[in-house]
């Protein structure tokens, strides 16, 4: 590490690294300097001039070298006669700062007033009012009047929608380019950008539709003025009225870490209501960023149509009953069938529902499923994340290999921390069927047909040890294209590999082999169980990883499980709404959701569970770090978190579950599972200091993302960093075969699931019933673009509207996961024209 | 004494604008012998002990600029700077149009001297008919051999590109003016890294003004103490001089620096319209301060280090006469209604200073303004000073200051109360 450099600011001797600016050097000491335009994470522009700091620097004798010093020994320093500023100045040893004096004050106190020239200070309509940093700022070094002749103010157009999330203020622009910069250089999506020049100075969007970007909403949270709002939180409500919960987001396994801001609204009966999902830092997850499906994806919890009374079915119809009559109908009719109980879940669910819906099914002798389309759980378990990694610290050196998934549909913040591990040096891998936004990055973009990702990965493990795999017809061909010949020497030099795989062009059980090929590229190259190194699986829910490890497995043939059942619990998922034809027609159905979905629709009991709004629980992310959410409102009447539904069915059936609260059931977790066994709420909600500072009084520093003071998570030891043997042996290779179109289904971020749809703010954004195919197949197949076709895989059909699509392969249709075409594994499809437009 | 341009060489020589004469008086043999006999570094020594220093404004030696390149970061660019858009400046214009193959060898050289083996020549928006025409003869250098791969049978090979702009003052400081070839919006970067470390596309980059690189050939070609023979001893050489403003012969006087005032304005330029006396001198365009023309102002050489001694700086030798039909009050209000224009509004200071004070300056000359105006008026120009983020908001502010202190009853004739 390189020696530190020391300076002093007002006083206070500070120590730190090389090449540090003069802002972030006086931060660590817990000294702030005012900034508008410099963000930490972002390099400094110097544009805002807020930051005027006085420097002095030791006096060196050119001829000899040597610091000249005064009479009385110390060193001389020399002052500059101008202020600089502090954010573009980086340290030198020895150096003076000045952050207090009268001429400081006055240059800060000079610059306000510039910028309050031409700010409408119209503060009391004005969302920032009460987090702003130049409000505050004004309180703090402005002067009380203005000098300016108000009718001498250059007006501009206060409603601008960049897009339909993101509204601008031109008149509160205060032109620190901060989300501009955001745009290029943190997200790489350069859709916004100055316009014309001087006073004229605005901010446009070049993109159509407008400010066309997953992560726009993140700028709202650094512009240092109320010039960019949210279309959700607009004129919804003051800040200082809001109280903060800390949350975790649910919209995909990053486990982003979230603050959601709620108050008591007129509107919802005197109720409390979520106006906003903010960001919380965690520089282990997601830093201080989310993405706008998790800022504004949240409004199904707060859905009219949600449940809040059990249901039973009588007479054919369902009709509202007690809970009481409920859990013992539902205990009854579970007692009596036994073995023959089926318990459907998804990783929608907690780890303590997980953990408690297991027990009762288990305790019944009942059979457990997981609602999934990807396989490979018990493997992470076995070499994920190991505890102590953090994708920020993966850099020069380190190698990450991406596999057959499209990161910035299906995980937006890995996506970014991928990007951004390039960026320090790591050499990225991107194997994939077709190319995604993530190719631009990596150095070795592989190509594949859909179906050989297994074979490509024991392709590399065969290159790297030809022990392994050996005489592999299957992989021949992979093996001998220079590019998969470098990808092998490039593994081989990796210092730290991180794997992430996914499950497009996969089935469940071909995605369990895709995990195991990875799992011993990891143990071959010997990366296994060390920190910063392990396989992250993009699952397609929040918690699937931690329904996994909490025993769940996918079954190998769902429709033959279900038909075999004579009571079925489904929680937490919709098979009837993804599968209309999947035939559910058990003796007895039980489904305990949010809404009546299809599913619940034929049920014979239904029960009302409550969204993680408003309730505690936990998730396991893909990193395998398990979090606590904790209430933000109170929960609905009528409605019960799943876990104490479990324990309540549990106690009519006389076995004792934990039904009080979600960190008794985490201590029960803790008892059985050896993994979790470190896990407790308390050290859940562990905290430590993280850099940058962010979320204090300071809001002009980092913006309005939280800081986190209710946790940062735990990261779970996998079985190899514990010592246990690595067990994963080689799976069968199998040559790629079959004829005809093949249709996959891919994850696009907004979908029409549940949990998407009723959030009106993104309609315009979900994926409709497409099939994306390119232009020389669609001729092929004498389809054209906007055609409507009937898209037949075997038994089931749909129809979609044809789109072309270059990246599409030739032979392939791909279709979008959760809008309803009945296609959740590959699948040889043909296609029928209903409609020519 | 000098007879003979060394700039302005197609005044002695008419049209030097075409390639053949241009190489009949010797043209581009110099570039033949540079390429063909001199290492580069001997290049930069010469033009280093011949003091040249940059005509563009800032006067910084052009030897030790280029001596600056970063040997160890590859490709490496030169860009001519020609946006010329200080107001009354007007000299890289004459040279480009009337001289433009001496100006093209001088870049050429340049290039070999700093190792580069692509050139840009950046030319203001306005000067697209310029810009046409250097591109027809560009491609004769090309066709003649000059430029191109593998020059004169070395392996040194040379390509030159002209880049128009859009119009911006503010693409005339360099590096806005990289940003800008680099299809970007005209700001100005953050300095240091300076340009010939880190400059067009990231790599390192000298930017020279066109008058600079056009006095390079002949330096090469008759040494740096012929070159010494010119000016003075830290102002060494030849400086085209534009004088306009109230004069009665404007235009591009070629002269050694260090000539005094009085002998442009009065000898060169014939004195002042209608023999008025003259009252104040703007000697780097809009960017000047104001100089008092008394008897020692005008006796005051031009160079580098002596107008400074006025408050006020040579800048690019743009030399605006102003008489004493002109009300100070009116001349700051054109200047500043100038950069109020020009501010590419990056930095607070001069977006927003720039703005006020031409709303201030507006009630100034219109009369509808009081004393507590252009105290405001000094308020907000010395509240710019020192904090801008680049010279163009601290330029516009020296003719304001200097106007109110050293011609404050013009303003005083203004207001009201
Ligand atoms: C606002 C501003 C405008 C400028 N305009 C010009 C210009 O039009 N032409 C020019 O040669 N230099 C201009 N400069 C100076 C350039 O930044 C740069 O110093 C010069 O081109 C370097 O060349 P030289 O060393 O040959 O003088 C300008 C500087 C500033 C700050
Ligand atoms: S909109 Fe906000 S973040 Fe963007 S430049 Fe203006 S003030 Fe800065
Ligand atoms: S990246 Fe995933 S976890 Fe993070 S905010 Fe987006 S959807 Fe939520
Ligand atoms: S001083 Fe003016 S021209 Fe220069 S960066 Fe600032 S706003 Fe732009
Ligand atoms: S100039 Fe330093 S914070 Fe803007």
């Amino acid at each position: 590490m390189a020696k530190l450099v020391t300076l002093t600011i007002d006083g206070i001797t500070v120590q730190v690294p090389p090449g540090t600016n003069v802002v972030d050097a006086a931060k660590k000491a817990g000294i702030d300097i005012p900034v508008f335009c410099y963000h930490p994470k972002m390099e400094p522009v110097g544009m805002c001039r807020m930051c005027l700091v006085e420097i002095g620097r030791p006096v060196v004798d050119r001829a000899t070298g040597e610091l000249v010093r005064a009479d009385d020994g110390s060193v001389k320093i020399q002052f500059s006669p101008k202020l600089e500023t502090a954010c573009t100045t980086p340290v030198s040893e020895g150096m003076v700062v000045i952050n207090t004096s009268q001429k400081v004050k006055d240059g800060r106190e000079d610059i306000l007033e510039f910028l309050l020239t031409s700010h409408p200070l119209d503060c009391p309509v004005c969302d920032k009012g009460g987090e702003c940093p130049l409000q505050n700022l004004t309180m703090e070094f402005g002067s009380g009047q203005s000098r300016y002749i108000y009718d001498e103010k250059m007006h501009s157009a206060k409603h601008v929608p960049l897009g339909d999330l993101i509204y601008l203020d031109r008149e509160r622009c205060i032109q620190c380019a901060r989300c501009v910069r955001f745009q290029d250089q943190i997200v790489d999506d350069p859709v916004i950008g100055f316009y014309n020049r001087g006073r004229a100075l605005e901010i446009v969007t070049y993109s159509e539709p407008g400010f066309d970007s997953i992560f726009s909403g993140n700028t709202t949270d650094i512009c240092p003025v109320g010039a960019l709002t949210t279309a959700d939180f607009r004129f919804g409500a003051r800040p200082w009225e809001l109280n903060a919960a800390a949350s975790i987001c649910t919209q995909c396994p990053v486990g982003c870490n979230l603050t959601i801001n709620v108050r008591r609204e007129a509107i919802s009966q005197g109720r409390m209501a979520i106006k906003r999902i903010m960001p919380r830092q965690n520089e282990w997850v997601n830093e201080i960023w989310i993405c706008d499906k998790g800022r504004f994806g949240y409004h199904y919890v707060e859905s009219e149509e949600r449940l809040d009374q059990p249901l039973v079915r009588k007479d054919g119809k369902l009709t509202p009953v007690s809970w009481d009559e409920a859990i013992n109908l539902v205990s009854m009719r579970f007692k009596q069938a036994g073995s023959n109980l089926l318990t459907l879940v998804s990783g929608r669910l907690s780890n303590e529902d997980l953990y408690n819906i297991r027990k009762l099914t288990d305790s019944l002798n009942g059979k457990s499923a997981l609602y999934t389309q990807m396989g490979g759980g018990d493997v992470v378990a076995q070499v994920g994340m190991s505890t102590g990694s953090n994708l920020a610290n993966l850099g020069k050196g380190d190698v990450i290999l991406v596999i057959a998934t499209d990161l910035h549909q299906e995980a937006p913040i890995w996506w970014l921390r991928v990007k951004q591990a390039t960026e320090r040096g790591a050499q990225l891998i991107v194997a994939n069927a077709r190319s995604t936004r993530l190719d631009r990055y990596a150095k070795y973009p592989i190509r594949y047909a859909y179906g050989e990702q297994n074979n490509l990965i024991a392709a590399l493990v065969q290159l790297i040890d030809p022990q392994k795999f050996v005489d592999a017809k299957a992989i021949k061909h992979l093996s001998e294209q220079s590019i998969i010949k470098d990808t092998a020497e490039a593994l081989k030099a990796a210092q730290n590999l991180v794997i992430f795989f996914g499950n497009e062009g996969s089935g469940v059980a071909d995605s369990q082999v895709l995990a195991q090929t990875c799992a011993i590229l990891l143990a071959t190259t010997n990366h296994a169980g060390k920190p910063n190194n392990g396989l992250i699986p993009v699952w397609q829910r929040a918690n699937d990883q931690g329904a996994w490890d909490m025993g769940w497995r996918p079954p190998t043939d769902l429709s033959t499980s279900i038909k075999e059942a004579n009571a079925l619990y489904i929680v937490a998922c919709d098979p009837a709404g993804d599968d209309p034809r999947l035939s559910l027609t058990p003796d007895f159905l039980v489904v305990q959701d949010l809404y009546l979905t299809p599913t619940a629709k034929l049920a014979d009991v239904v029960l009302p569970a409550l969204p993680f709004t408003e309730r505690e629980g936990s998730l396991t992310s893909g990193e395998r770090r398990v979090q606590r959410y904790y209430p933000a409102i109170p929960g609905r009447t009528g409605a019960l978190a799943d876990f104490a539904i479990a324990a309540q069915i549990a106690k009519a059936c006389g076995i004792t579950l934990e039904e009080r609260s979600a960190a008794k059931v985490m201590d029960a977790i803790a008892r059985e599972n050896a993994d979790y066994a470190a896990i407790s709420y308390t050290e859940l909600a562990n905290v430590e200091e993280q850099w940058p500072i962010i979320g204090r009084a300071d809001l002009y520093y980092g913006g309005t993302s939280y800081e986190n003071k209710q946790g940062l998570g735990m990261q779970l030891q996998n079985a190899v960093q514990k010592g246990e043997p690595f067990q994963i042996s080689l799976p069968e290779l199998v040559e790629q075969s079959g004829e005809g179109l093949l249709a996959v289904p891919i994850t696009r971020l907004y979908d029409r699931g549940n949990t998407l749809i009723p959030s009106q703010l993104l309609r315009t954004h979900l994926v409709s019933t497409v099939m994306w195919i390119n232009a020389k197949e669609a001729k092929q197949q004498g389809v054209e673009e906007h055609d409507v076709v009937q898209i037949e895989c075997g038994e089931t059909s749909a129809l979609v509207t044809v789109e072309l699509e270059d990246a599409v392969p030739d032979g392939v249709v791909l279709v979008p996961r959760s809008v309803g075409i009945p296609i959740s594994e590959p699948c040889r499809v043909r296609l029928h024209i209903t409609e020519r437009v | 004494m000098k007879t003979e341009h060394v700039l302005l060489r197609h005044r002695d020589h008419p049209e030097i604008n075409e390639l053949e004469n241009y190489r009949k008086i010797g043209g581009f043999e110099v570039f033949r012998k540079v390429v063909t006999t001199m290492q580069p570094n001997e290049v930069i020594e010469v033009v280093k002990s011949s003091g040249l220093r940059g005509r563009g404004g800032a006067g910084f030696p052009t030897g030790l600029k280029w001596a600056f390149v970063d040997q160890k970061n590859w490709p490496h660019y030169v860009v001519a700077n020609a946006d010329e858009s200080e107001p009354g400046t007007f000299k890289d214009r004459e040279i480009l149009e009337g001289n433009p193959f001496q100006f093209l060898e001088g870049v050429a050289i340049a290039s070999y001297a700093v190792g580069a083996r692509a050139a840009y020549v950046y030319l203001r928006g306005e000067f697209w008919q310029i810009a046409h025409q250097l591109d027809r003869r560009i491609q004769q250098l090309y066709h003649a051999g000059l430029l191109g791969e593998r020059l004169f049978g070395t392996d040194y090979s040379l390509h030159i590109f002209t880049h128009l702009g859009a119009g911006a003052y503010i693409c005339g400081e360099e590096t806005a003016m990289l940003e800008s070839i680099e299809g970007k919006l005209g700001q100005p970067r953050l300095r240091p890294p300076f340009p010939p470390s880190f400059g067009l596309f990231g790599k390192p980059t000298v930017v020279n003004n066109v008058e600079t690189l056009t006095n390079v050939p002949l330096i090469i070609e008759r040494g740096a103490e012929w070159y010494r023979s010119f000016g003075t001893e830290k102002s060494p050489g030849v400086k085209i001089f534009c004088l306009s403003g109230r004069v009665k012969r404007p235009g591009n006087y070629e002269l050694p620096l260090g000539t005094p005032f009085r002998k442009l304005i009065y000898e060169y330029g014939g004195g002042i319209l209608e023999d008025h006396p003259i009252k104040a001198i703007m000697a780097a365009g809009a960017s000047s301060s104001l100089i008092v023309a008394n008897d020692p102002a005008l006796d005051t050489p031009m160079d580098y280090e002596s107008v400074p001694s006025l408050g006020a700086q040579l800048g690019s030798a743009s030399v605006i006469v102003v008489d004493d039909t002109v009300s100070i009050d009116w001349l700051i209000n054109k200047t500043v209604h100038f950069f109020r224009h020009e501010s590419c509004g990056k930095c607070t200071p001069c977006r927003e200073g720039t703005f006020w004070m031409m709303h201030l300056t507006d009630r100034i000359t219109a009369g509808k303004a009081s004393w507590q105006d252009v105290e405001l008026l000094k308020d907000v120009a010395s509240q710019m000073r020192g904090k801008c983020f680049c010279a163009l908001g601290e330029f516009s502010i020296e003719a304001v200051l200097s106007g109110i202190e050293r011609f404050r009853g013009d303003f005083e004739a203004r207001v009201k109360g």
